[in-house]
């Protein structure tokens, strides 16, 4: 009796949790942060590049977790520049804004994400490097940023010698910290994570001196209004980054394509109007669009 | 096993007036030390700017903070969790049983494949698994980092429940074996029919204890490559929210331990249920996850020199069925 | 075939060495702070029992993955406990340390209270009729022989932390998960290389599981 009990108690379990995977696979595609803008599952990231021409879906990868250019917002959307200009893009190959698939593109991720057929596109604060042309290719560039370093307000960082004494803060596989490992701060104590949100609590309360990265990118944090009146950015030039757009490589068409969006996107004042929307309220002063490089 | 700390213990004889005193000065010194350090850790904290309001109150006011973040990454975590127990569970019933079989060519594969996967870290089962679906199947991206995560702690809880299974079966009485054979029951169907239907019974609370184990490690992708599940909404919250890491990984670490909680009740609720039960073999399978779950071969039991008398769980490596096998009637 | 294996690039050994380091710190602090935790939650004052109580159940329901993360955001990028170490991969070397101790400790704190369980009645209600105090009890008769029941168990603990050591790859500690991450991304031979890491661990369970099991029976009380 007790153990047809107990034997009905396991079945139970099994059968409950048997409805409860079934459920989850149900809504696999809401669940996930990601893709949640459309629901065609993954079948957009297995055509490579042939999505350009085919315009049904596309899968771009962007960033998430960055204001102004790439945020997933506590309201489930997408917002930022990266993610209107891949929306134009998208919209010039003939892919409707609900058949984008929005895809994580984290900086140490992205080659792969592109290598391995993942993502069409990665718009994702992609400063175009010669390393990472020998694995993909690049369309644009759409933006030129700067490196710069976001430092508590109250504090002042003048010329790059004094970036040696710092402690800085940055995100793996980014040509920031490449930079500043190589050229601008040896022996500077380098943080390495994963992503730029979690240097911030660090910066805030005097971890870690500064955080490096492009200057779009630090504008954006320092403008949220969580974060009013704490940051600022130092004003140092230490680069340029010119942000292309992430493809396969030799994909000609595809980059051919994607130029020609963004040369109209710059043309139609649509660029100009991303720029501000996402980039104005903090304050930050884009350069002109830059010149196409990435052709023959 | 729980009794140590409840019932005055042998360890100690009734306190007197003067270990009365002492315990009582111990007692208040330990706990000033503790808050001191707690209100110390709190005051650092304080100063460093992670207890002001604005990091806390989204938790609060903001429901977004849970229908956007918190509560998918906990259907992601509990997704994971499911898939991998349900896989994982038939797979091991055919491993422990395997284990035990007669013959050496059934035994020796299995045995080996056992040792092979409890003997390797799941963290390089997940990058293994990640790896092989990006490089020889076409599931999107979106879904790799779940498959990765489910086949990893599949590969590893196998073989662990390989272990529960064969301790299970070990834990009945000879008399069931015996018995089957005597009314002329084939090993087949002594296995079948006598043997695996009670040892889910002594199976059910270690069962549910290691799912807790899984749980846990399903944090692992969240970190390593991208599931997103309840670990990985602290870095997307605190971008949103002011870098309020510390707020969102003290919630999150919350309801880790609030569901774990209930989890480790309910098999604890289970165990105490079985072992009660007046018919019955009453045995049943440890359901304490660092005494056989998270471990290398499930541990001798302790007899509890206070509880003794009941049934013990068994020693699954000991090849014997005697002794303190579930022997109540 | 094994073209692949670039030691300058890939500091297969280097990572593997410091596998090992954190295996033998974390194992040896957690055995004292589980052995603290193990003679609070048995002794007779009840504010460190409930502390060793409450201790053991939070650190046992939390993710070792959010322990260790917790470890490098809470504790160094919000208090700046830095441990003493002066540059970033050595700060997250020992902040990882201390995070498999804190979570490592309640396991062997369980395993050796089941071990004092198994010191029979006797031994104690002796030692307590010598006029032996609490302290006098546990460190001179109860534990000797408790440790010398655990040694299996607290030899899976062992074999549990060398696997659960890969966590540290969640905060960039450039261990041997870490390093297998890197290379299966770039490199193409996915099943020779998972199998050398999976070779590696075997290398390092293996032999700790047999020492310790003959170890084990060497000292086991008869009774």
């Amino acid at each position: 009796m007790r153990i047809r009990k107990a034997t009905a108690l396991a079945a139970t379990v099994l059968a409950l949790s048997l409805t409860a995977t079934a459920c989850g696979s149900e809504d696999s595609d809401t669940n996930d942060n990601g893709g949640s803008a459309s629901d065609n599952g993954g079948s957009g990231s297995d055509d490579g590049g042939d999505a350009g021409s085919g315009g049904e879906s596309l899968t771009i990868g962007i960033k998430f977790d960055q204001p102004g250019l790439g945020l997933l917002t506590p309201d489930g959307e997408y917002k930022g520049l990266d993610v209107d200009v891949a929306t134009y893009i998208a919209g010039e190959l003939g892919v409707n804004a609900s058949d984008i698939e929005w895809l994580e593109a984290p900086s140490p991720e992205r080659e792969n994400l592109i290598m391995r057929g993942d993502v069409d596109l990665v718009v994702a604060t992609y400063s175009i490097t010669d390393a990472r042309k020998e694995s993909i290719s690049f369309a644009g560039p759409y933006f030129v940023a700067h490196q710069d370093l976001l430092i508590r307000a109250d504090e002042d960082v003048t010329s790059e010698d004094d970036i040696n004494e710092l402690t800085l803060c940055s995100v793996t596989g980014s040509t920031s910290a490449q930079r500043v490992k190589d050229d601008v701060a040896p022996d500077a104590h380098l943080h390495e994570f994963g992503t730029y949100s979690e240097c911030l609590a660090g910066l805030e309360n005097g971890t870690v001196d500064a955080l490096t990265t492009d200057d779009a990118i630090l504008a954006g944090y320092a403008a949220q209004p969580e974060h009013e009146g704490k940051f600022k950015l130092a004003g140092l030039n230490l680069s340029d980054e010119f942000y292309g757009v992430g493809l396969a490589k030799e994909d000609t068409d595809l980059r051919d394509q994607v130029n020609a969006a963004i040369e109209k996107m710059v043309e139609d004042g649509s660029w100009a109007e991303f720029v501000e929307a996402n980039l104005g309220p903090a304050g930050y002063e884009a350069e002109a669009a830059p010149e196409i490089t990435e052709t023959d | 096993m729980s009794a140590s700390s409840n019932s005055p213990s042998v360890l100690y004889d009734a306190p007197g007036p003067r270990a009365r005193v002492r315990n009582a000065v111990m007692a208040i010194v330990f706990g000033a030390l503790l808050v001191v350090l707690i209100g110390w850790v709190v005051m650092l904290l304080d100063d460093a700017g992670h207890l002001t309001a604005a990091k806390w109150s989204p938790f609060v006011t903001d429901s977004r903070v849970w229908t956007t973040y918190l509560l998918p990454g906990l259907m992601t975590t509990l997704k994971a969790a499911f898939f991998a127990i349900v896989i994982a569970l038939p797979l091991g019933a055919i491993l422990g049983v395997a284990r035990l079989s007669d013959h050496w060519w059934i035994r020796a594969p299995a045995g080996a494949i056992v040792e092979f996967f409890r003997a390797i870290p799941v963290l390089l089962l997940m990058l293994f698994a990640n790896e092989a679906y990006a490089m020889f199947t076409d599931v999107a991206r979106e879904n790799r980092p779940l498959y990765a995560v489910v086949t990893g702690l599949v590969l590893y809880n196998a073989s662990v429940l390989a272990e529960v299974v064969r301790a299970g079966i070990l834990s009945l009485p000879r008399g069931q074996s015996d018995a089957a054979q005597a009314i002329g029951m084939r090993k087949n169907q002594t296995m079948r029919f006598v043997l695996l239907p009670q040892a889910v019974t002594a199976m059910l609370p270690a069962l549910v204890t290691q799912l807790v184990v899984i749980v846990k490690d399903t944090a692992l992708g969240g970190a390593v490559f991208g599931l997103y599940d309840l670990l990985r909404q602290t870095t997307l919250i605190s971008a949103n929210y002011g870098a309020n890491i510390i707020a969102s990984m003290t919630v999150v670490a919350l309801i880790y331990i609030v569901l774990n909680f209930l989890l480790t009740s309910f098999a604890s609720w289970l165990e105490g249920r079985i072992r009660r039960g007046k018919r019955g073999t009453g045995a049943v399978v440890a359901t304490d996850p660092g005494e056989l779950l998270e471990l290398e071969t499930p541990p001798k039991p302790a007899p509890d020199i206070r509880t003794s008398g009941t049934a013990g769980p068994i020693d699954p490596s000991g090849p014997t069925l005697s002794g303190e096998a579930g022997n109540q009637p | 075939m094994f073209e692949f294996l670039d030691f300058e690039r890939y500091d297969l050994l280097g990572a593997f060495w410091t596998t090992v380091q954190l295996t033998f710190w974390s194992a040896i602090g957690s055995l004292i702070w589980g052995t603290v935790l193990a003679a609070m939650r048995v002794s007779p004052v009840p504010v460190m029992r409930a502390f060793g109580t409450v201790y053991v159940h939070l650190f046992r329901n939390i993710p070792l993955t959010l322990v260790i993360i917790a470890c490098a955001q809470g504790l160094y990028m919000a208090l700046r406990f830095s441990l003493g170490g002066d540059r970033p991969p050595e700060i997250y070397f020992r902040l990882a340390i201390l995070g498999f101790i804190a979570y490592t400790a309640t396991f062997v704190c369980e395993a050796l209270r089941s071990g004092i369980n198994t010191v029979p009645l006797g031994q104690a209600e002796a030692a307590r009729a010598l006029g032996l105090r609490f302290d006098q009890v546990l460190t001179l008769v109860v534990l000797p022989q408790a440790f010398r029941s655990v040694v299996a168990p607290l030899a899976n603990v062992l074999i549990a932390l060398t696997k659960n050591t890969t966590v540290a790859a969640a905060i960039g500690v450039a261990e041997a998960a870490l390093l297998m991450k890197e290379m299966i991304e770039n490199e193409a031979q996915l099943f020779l290389i998972a199998g050398i890491f999976a070779f590696g661990f075997i290398l390092l369970t293996l032999p700790t599981g047999l020492l310790l099991g003959w170890v084990s029976k060497r000292v086991a009380v008869k009774r």
